[in-house]
């Protein structure tokens, strides 16, 4: 074949790529209006194996689902940190930093944090915290839009930023809680 | 070609042929100890006679205390290779004031870099070694980094866990402690106002091997060309120094070191587990084979045992992500080409259901820090599964039609490939090329099946390998690879057992016995290998990546010459580095 031909047909692939994205648009347009090209009904289909054309979505418009297991930047369940320092000691780049509370009258230690801070311009999200926390305290969320215009400070999550209710961890990991539930059930079973 | 003889065999055969200059190195070390003074005679009776024809690793280690019975000392640390079987591990020792160690660059070139960087971060002076500059850090780099009395300006500790983290951490941030212009330190008697880079001094000054051979009384024959740091076809912050007579490649002397980050001495400071996330980041678009090199090599010190679920997942992970950096080098090389973006935005939408599938299993799309000494942090979820047979029967093979069908018979695309950056087989031998560069070049060398690790002796698979040596040679060698890793993934799938995933309990405070171990595997890019040495302690003693994109990086000057400059840009796509693991 002559090289022009062989240009022409690589133009031919491009364009039946093109017309093959807008046709999937289409198809689900058709369906139920224009909202339902990124609907949650057309997502799964879309993204997966089976999907036509470009996969590209117009974020921030739409979003994909982040899935379960998605490691985004530590955040403590309430209540749960018992201020053991294990998440201090696996970090990587070491973002941690944590003061155990103390009994102001008898000076002993108590099991939980008087200040937690983690540096999450620093972090890595590797997830190493979660991992090995023995208390179940803390969980790597879903947070993904954290950009700041001054930067610094506001990178610095204290306690009270980092915590949030066991109901959060429950609705981001659902799989995952039920499972911890169950374990817990049946470790309350054997005692 | 010399007979494989066992390795008892060839200490005592060493012995004999070098009285006094060979012995074997006492345990916990392994391989023999070479005296300084016959290393070349040794290196050379390894290479000619005993079948050693391949160096892989070239390092040092520092020993500031005296230990194992032996002196302060600095030592360097050779790993050679045969066709098949595990490594020949050579230790020279030298003096701890004054190190110098006989060069192995003029009989083995793949040393040049590996010896250069020896020098740059542990200062050992290879003596010989024909241009022995710094190669990752700058001249106006106060010290030899990894050398254990050497301290960053942002020191804090020498090993982590920092002290000041737990149990009364309050946050500094290191650029509170040491604000910016304390935070850079000079070489006495260096001043910046008077340094000329010395890759400039070379560019640009009067050079008699390039400039005298074609017309002395005029040097301006000779044109540098300046390519990168900024050039959207070096895949990276890399420069290269093209000296060109008229448009014909002279010279090529690639200039590296703009992403360095010392993940030598990072190693050294972190606890073992740490290192899986950083070794994430060497070549960021396989991160899962990264992972699995470091954890095969700490699991060589450990002699663990993992389970069968784990090694299939291991191995499932490991071949996705062969596939997805073919996928994708192959797209570059045609972004380089000219075939603007189409190619290589179809193999991203490849790889983006790999990624999905990666994303689900390990959390994360390209930093996945899923391995882990003795398993895999996470089991695969039934979802991944049924993607990952979906893409192996349906989606993935479809693509590679189209591949087949547009690109391999597609006469502009051979045009522009066939015969160009041809690279003989004893050149690729002695440059220490690994992956599809090497077996481009018609040696069908492929540490899946030279030294089997992980479970990989139980797949049904081919060595890809074509003779010809050229760019489109290496593309069709990707191309197969890619059909192979494909025909292990349906294998893998289909014997997937069920079982535990993890050896024992998840621990991050592991004690790793001391010892030294060299892990390789056949990452996508080439022999991607780690060298461990442990104390017995909570951190790595040292902490070595031997990169292939850093390795194979060598060849470049060897494949230019000759070509023209559109040529050099498709070369170095076929090579396919890395700058995150050129660079460390």
């Amino acid at each position: 074949m002559h090289a022009s031909l062989h240009v022409l047909k690589s133009f031919g692939v491009t364009v039946g790529r093109f017309i093959e994205s807008y046709v999937d648009d289409l198809k689900w347009i058709l369906k139920g209006g224009f909202h339902m090209r990124y609907s949650p009904a057309a997502l799964p289909v879309r993204q997966s194996v089976k999907a036509r054309g470009v996969f590209v979505v117009q974020y921030p418009q739409e979003r994909l689902p982040l899935p379960e297991r998605f490691r985004g930047f530590p955040f403590l369940i309430e209540g749960r940190c018992t201020a053991c320092g294990t998440c201090a000691r696996v970090c990587p780049p070491q973002c941690i930093w944590i003061k155990r509370a103390e009994d102001p009258e008898t000076g002993k230690s108590l099991r939980r944090p008087e200040s937690f801070f983690i540096d999450v311009s620093i972090c890595m999200n590797c997830g190493f915290c979660a991992e090995f926390c023995p208390f179940d305290a803390i969980k790597m969320g879903h947070e993904i839009e954290i950009a700041s215009f001054k930067g610094g400070d506001d990178f610095l999550w204290d306690l009270q930023r980092l915590t949030r209710p066991l109901s959060y961890h429950a609705q981001i990991h659902p799989t995952a809680y039920a499972e911890e539930e169950r374990e817990k059930a049946s470790k309350k079973k054997e005692e | 070609m010399a007979e494989i003889i066992s390795e008892n065999e060839l200490l005592a055969q060493l012995k004999e042929r070098f009285p006094g200059a060979v012995e074997a190195a006492p345990a916990p070390q392994q391989g023999l100890i070479v005296a300084a003074d016959r290393l070349l005679e040794v290196a050379q009776a390894l290479r000619d006679e005993m079948g050693y024809t391949y160096l892989s690793s070239v390092t040092g280690v520092d020993y500031p205390q005296a230990t194992n019975g032996l002196g302060p000392r600095f030592e360097a640390v050779y790993h050679f290779f045969r066709r098949s079987g595990g490594p020949l591990t050579v230790h020279v020792h030298t003096d701890h004031d004054n190190p110098v160690i006989p060069s192995l660059t003029p009989l083995f070139p793949s040393a040049n870099f590996q010896e250069r960087e020896a020098w740059d971060l542990m200062g050992i002076r290879f003596e010989g070694h024909p241009d022995l500059r710094r190669i990752l850090l700058w001249e106006g780099f106060d010290g030899h980094p990894l050398r254990k009395d050497w301290k960053e300006v942002y020191y804090e500790q020498d090993q982590k866990p920092f002290d000041s983290r737990y149990p009364a951490g309050k946050p500094v941030r290191a650029e509170e402690r040491v604000p910016l212009g304390n935070n850079l330190r000079y070489p006495p008697g260096w001043s910046p106002s008077d340094w000329r880079p010395l890759a400039d001094v070379w560019g640009y000054g009067p050079h008699d091997e390039v400039a005298g051979q074609k017309n002395p009384r005029h040097p301006a024959d000779r044109m540098v060309l300046n390519m990168g740091p900024h050039h959207p076809s070096t895949h990276g912050v890399l420069r290269l120094l093209v000296t060109l007579d008229g448009e014909t490649i002279q010279k090529i002397e690639p200039s590296v070191g703009f992403l360095h980050r010392c993940h030598d001495k990072i190693g050294e400071r972190n606890i073992w587990i740490a290192n899986i996330p950083y070794t994430d980041r060497l070549d960021y678009i396989c991160s899962m084979t990264n992972n699995l090199a470091y954890v095969v090599a700490v699991e060589k010190l450990l002699g663990v045992q993992v389970p069968e679920r784990a090694e299939y997942i291991r191995v499932i992970m490991s071949e996705f992500t062969r596939w997805m950096n073919h996928a994708i080098s192959i797209g570059f090389m045609g972004n380089d080409l000219g075939i603007y973006f189409t190619a290589v935005l179809y193999a991203l939408e490849e790889r983006e259901l790999i990624l999905d599938l990666f994303e689900m299993t390990s959390g994360s799309r390209m930093m996945c820090n899923y391995m882990r000494f003795g398993g895999v942090a996470h089991d695969i979820p039934e979802a991944g599964v049924t993607l990952a047979r979906q893409l192996v029967t349906e989606r993935l093979p479809r693509f590679m039609d189209k591949l087949e069908k547009y690109l391999t018979h597609n006469e502009i695309f051979r045009a522009r490939t066939e015969g160009v950056g041809v690279l003989p087989a004893d050149k690729a031998i002695a440059y220490g090329c690994t992956g599809p560069l090497l077996r481009g070049s018609g040696v069908p060398y492929d540490i899946r099946r030279a030294e089997p690790y992980s479970i990989y002796d139980r797949f049904d698979f081919d060595v890809i390998s074509y003779p010809e040596g050229d760019v489109y040679a290496r593309y069709k060698v990707r191309l197969g690879e890619m059909y192979e890793s494909l025909k292990i993934l349906r294998q893998a799938l289909d014997q997937l057992p069920e079982g535990p995933i993890m050896d024992g309990k998840k621990r991050h405070n592991i004690k790793v016995p001391a010892g030294e171990a060299y892990g390789r595997i056949e990452a996508p890019k080439g022999e991607l290998g780690f060298y461990l040495v442990s104390d017995g302690g909570p951190n790595p003693y040292r902490y070595h990546v031997r990169s292939p994109s850093f390795v194979n990086l060598q060849t470049m000057n060897e494949m230019c010459r000759g070509h023209l400059i559109a040529d050099t840009v498709i070369i170095l796509a076929s090579i396919d580095i890395t700058l995150g693991e050129v660079d460390r």
